[in-house]
């Protein structure tokens, strides 16, 4: 687990109410459901953009027992692959996003519509292992993203099914009602993307996407050596936005509402905010992507004597 | 990991190092402490096509109690996830293996520990289950988690329970095959996201000792990976007084001699897992590596260096073997750089002894409907013959016919002294085929069958079913006639690679060759067609019940035409005086 934190001196005159306050921040605990769903070689982008995701998840903070990684297919071992275990993001190879530590939660056929949901929902059967289970509770925020094929109103799944907005909105409410999350961030990086988060009906949902409806994400650049397209520019962008975040930044929702405008992602990215509670703006990239855990050293004891009421 | 004992490595490192453990871990209980060793050996065998060949084996014994209801909680070098799965599903024996790649057996010879392609689990468990199948359910969904595989698309369709084939490595008399499950999946892929987690079952994880060698650029990047984890029950001493836990956790690679570019017959430790040795893992009693020297003793052939003057032999694979021996636990090894690079020269190559026992599988026929396997086994021995136990499984949409089997040597038909063929049930179990068969001397088997495919339901097809559909390797084992006297006393101190599969005679030894797995087409739907089938009779039903509608309720009516612009303009002024329209 993480130890990483911001830590703050309690002021010596009022302990009670700093406690109070200490206690009703908002999140406690951090997960991520990071989801490719597409399968062959030429696919390849989708599962670097999961991957770079992934690795800058890890490095602010979330520890792989957290994080619900689901590849569609095996592009680092694949036949085709010119240098074995390894994805790249950059072309001339210059960063392996696959690494030497990873850990695929779901893959190859196991990527599919059925499991996506029932991690969700955690309606999983009894004798799933800890690691394939999205144990989260009222208190844990979540970033959820996506990645593939996709239209107006669904995403492709491996080549043979689809997922609906409408079945995702509906998910992402029973979720609400069981008080699997407290805050959600949705990021989505496909064709026509934004038509995925019109049907959410829950609170506290964020949603990001990389191109609006009647819009196709673009990818970014080939490698000569593989092959084959490495990312996709929204992602790609984020990715470069990410690396300058580490664990203590205070930089917000707003500044990733501005990844990648018209001018790089040819696409234009979209956001939805009005669902959710707090303001974008006070919401910090560590909220989401980073485990930072709220640490204050106190010199003193504080007498708990009453119930402390989470302002939310 | 546990802590580490203080001492500095250049002692020579006992085996009760638990004695020393650093204070904080309090034992409350009145039972002593059991002791747990561990020890890393590494082989490098130089292969005759030029290729080289590298076998790790990380070996921990534990002197514990699973069973009987005894709660183990204090874990040191033993990893808690596997200790937890042995006591909660009552396992006794357990073999899972992941293969990225064929094993070339006429061009590399034997391997130490022979593995099918893709993912292979078999278990015996105690006696004292009751639902055996249930609890298979269960630990392979426990496997997948730990080692991140799809070991959960293991169930009734691709489990069969061999009768002769796998018979107990470790000690154990109960023989009863309704507790061994045995299971293949051919299409499971290798990668770094299996490594990892078998890398954090080591004691040192990846940090010292061999285990810094296991880099996944590297390892991957050749022709053969397979990395194995093995847990079974030994005996300790000749009597069989008391028994411990065995856990070894194998990976064998081949290192294509073409891949780096250079194509010279110069290995190092360096070019093959681009990391050099700095010291041994401290927590382990023994850390060797063995470079197989047998082929060139004098030196003329090839040639390793730092050289060294330990030299050990051993018999293994029916053969006496000499080896040049590094031992990680002396300083003296590392030498004043404080790091080991090993190098190995070789000059020529000569032609490789053919490996007694070889074998080969295919399909042939034509079109979608039939086909016909043919296993072929050779026996290479010159005047001896051998028995061999052959084990197929094949899933059940390829519809064996077996009143089709033949088994036919050099010509005649060779009647099989052993038959266990259990049918396939359709989407419930596959088929299984045992039998024994008896090898003349300098000849090749065949034996072939004749199958049909079946039409799976739309929904069973996978998302790429034009890749085709993959059938297990078959798993030949054999008693093969050694040249040399085996040693059957299995508790002595013997180096890891010789002693993973136990002896019982002086005269052969235990050998297990996998063939290849095969790829099949199944005849394959066009799976655009529903949505053809739909579009195409929403129109027709729209058009023709349209037609039909229209018939029976359209009435028609007689309507003026609008008049032109001059006669409207005209009715307008017709109508401001009051008089009739035209």
């Amino acid at each position: 687990m993480s130890l990483t934190g911001s830590t703050r001196r309690f002021s010596p005159l009022v302990p009670q109410e700093n406690a109070g306050q200490f206690f009703s921040s908002g999140h406690t605990n951090n997960w991520a459901v990071l989801v490719c769903t597409s399968r062959f070689w030429f696919n390849y982008r989708h599962v670097a953009n999961t991957l770079s995701v992934y690795r800058s998840v890890k490095r602010l903070g979330i520890p792989d027992s957290h994080i619900v990684l689901m590849l569609a297919d095996d592009m680092a071992c694949n036949h085709r692959n010119p240098k074995p275990a390894t994805v790249f993001s950059h072309k001339n190879m210059e960063l392996n996003v696959y690494g030497d530590d990873v850990e695929v939660d779901y893959r190859g056929y196991e990527v599919t519509v059925e499991n996506f949901l029932r991690v969700l929902t955690g309606r999983l059967p009894p004798s799933t292992p800890r690691s394939k289970r999205l144990l989260s509770d009222d208190r844990s925020n979540i970033l959820i993203y996506l990645t593939g094929h996709g239209g107006n109103g669904f995403l492709k799944f491996q080549d043979s099914e689809e997922i609906s907005n409408v079945e995702l909105a509906d998910a992402f409410e029973q979720m609400w009602q069981k008080r699997r999350y407290n805050e959600l961030l949705f990021i989505i990086d496909t064709c026509q993307g934004a038509s995925m988060y019109e049907r959410f009906y829950s609170p506290n949902l964020m949603a990001l996407a990389s191109s609006q409806v009647g819009e196709d994400s673009l990818s970014h650049q080939p490698d000569l050596a593989i092959g084959v397209h490495l990312m996709d520019r929204y992602t790609f962008y984020l990715l470069e936005f990410l690396e300058d975040i580490h664990p203590s930044s205070k930089a917000n929702m707003n500044d990733l509402f501005k990844v990648c405008p018209k001018s790089q992602c040819v696409s234009t990215p979209g956001h939805r905010t009005d669902l959710f509670l707090r303001d974008p703006g006070s919401a910090l990239i560590t909220d989401f992507f980073g485990s930072v855990r709220k640490v204050e050293i106190t010199m003193e004891t504080i007498n708990l004597t009453e119930p402390i009421h989470s302002f939310r | 990991p546990a802590p580490k004992p203080n001492q500095p490595t250049s002692f020579e490192a006992t085996a009760d190092k638990e004695d020393t453990s650093a204070p904080e871990t309090v034992v409350q209980s009145s039972v002593p402490q059991p002791k747990d060793d561990f020890q890393e050996e590494l082989v490098i065998r130089p292969l005759h096509s030029g290729d080289i060949y590298a076998s790790f084996q990380f070996r921990t014994l534990w002197e514990t109690d699973f069973m009987r209801g005894n709660k183990v909680s204090h874990y040191r070098l033993f990893p808690k996830s596997l200790g937890q799965v042995i006591s909660k599903f009552s396992v006794r024996e357990l073999h899972i293996s992941f293969t990225q790649g064929y094993w070339r057996t006429m061009q590399w010879g034997q391997p130490f520990l022979p593995s099918p392609p893709g993912a292979e689990l078999w278990v015996w468990f105690q006696d004292s289950v009751t639902d055996v199948d249930g609890t298979w359910k269960e630990l392979t969904n426990v496997l997948s988690g730990i080692f991140c595989a799809s070991l959960n698309f293991i169930d009734s369709t691709n489990t069969v329970q061999p009768s002769a084939s796998f018979k107990p490595l470790g000690i154990g008399n109960v023989t009863d095959h309704r507790f061994l499950r045995y299971a293949t999946l051919p299409r499971e892929i290798v990668c770094t996201e299996n490594l990892t987690p078998w890398k954090k079952l080591l004691p040192c994880g990846s940090k010292a000792g061999l285990a810094v060698l296991l880099k996944s650029e590297k390892l991957f990047h050749s022709s053969f990976h397979s990395q194995a984890v093995h847990i079974r029950p030994v005996c300790q001493d000749w009597q069989c007084k008391t028994t411990s836990w065995e856990l070894r956790q194998t990976l064998n690679v081949v290192f294509d001699l073409h891949t780096p570019g250079q194509g010279k017959l110069e290995w190092s430790l360096f070019k093959m897992f681009s990391r050099t040795l700095t010291e041994a893992c401290p927590l382990a009693s023994s850390s060797k590596i063995y470079i197989d020297i047998t082929d060139d003793p004098q030196g003329e052939q090839f040639e390793v260096s730092p050289a060294t003057h330990l030299l050990s032999q051993a018999m293994v694979l029916g053969d006496r073997r000499t080896f040049s021996v590094y031992d990680l636990t002396q300083q003296i090894t590392f030498g004043t750089v404080r790091s080991l690079n090993l190098l190995i020269r070789w000059k020529s190559s000569e032609d490789m002894l053919r490996p007694l026992l070889h074998a080969e599988r295919y399909v042939a026929g034509y079109g979608l409907q039939t086909g016909e396997i043919h296993t072929l086994m050779y026996n290479n021995h010159p005047y001896r013959s051998f028995p061999v136990l052959l084990l197929d499984s094949v899933p059940w949409y390829l519809r064996l016919y077996i009143h089709t089997l033949t088994v036919t040597s050099k010509g005649k038909d060779n009647k099989p002294s052993y038959i266990h063929y259990q049918p396939s049930k359709d989407r419930v179990r596959p088929h299984l085929l045992e039998m024994l068969v008896q090898l003349p001397p300098n000849s090749v088997t065949e034996v072939t069958v004749q199958f049909e495919r079946a039409l799976l339901k739309w929904t069973e097809y996978t998302p790429d079913p034009n890749h085709g559909f993959y059938v297990g390797s078959s798993v030949i084992s054999s008693l093969v006639p050694s040249i040399v006297a085996m040693d059957t006393n299995s508790t002595r101190e013997q180096p890891l690679f010789s002693s993973f599969f136990p002896c019982k005679e002086e005269s052969s030894y235990f050998m297990r060759v996998y063939t290849e797995p095969l790829l099949v087409n199944l005849p394959t739907p066009d799976f655009s067609m529903p949505y053809n089938v739909i579009c195409l009779t929403c129109t027709v039903v729209a058009v023709g019940y349209g037609s039909l509608y229209n018939l029976l309720t359209r009435s028609f009516q007689i309507e003026e035409p609008s008049p032109g612009l001059a006669k409207r303009i005209a009715n307008i002024i017709r109508k401001m005086r009051g008089v009739p329209p035209l």
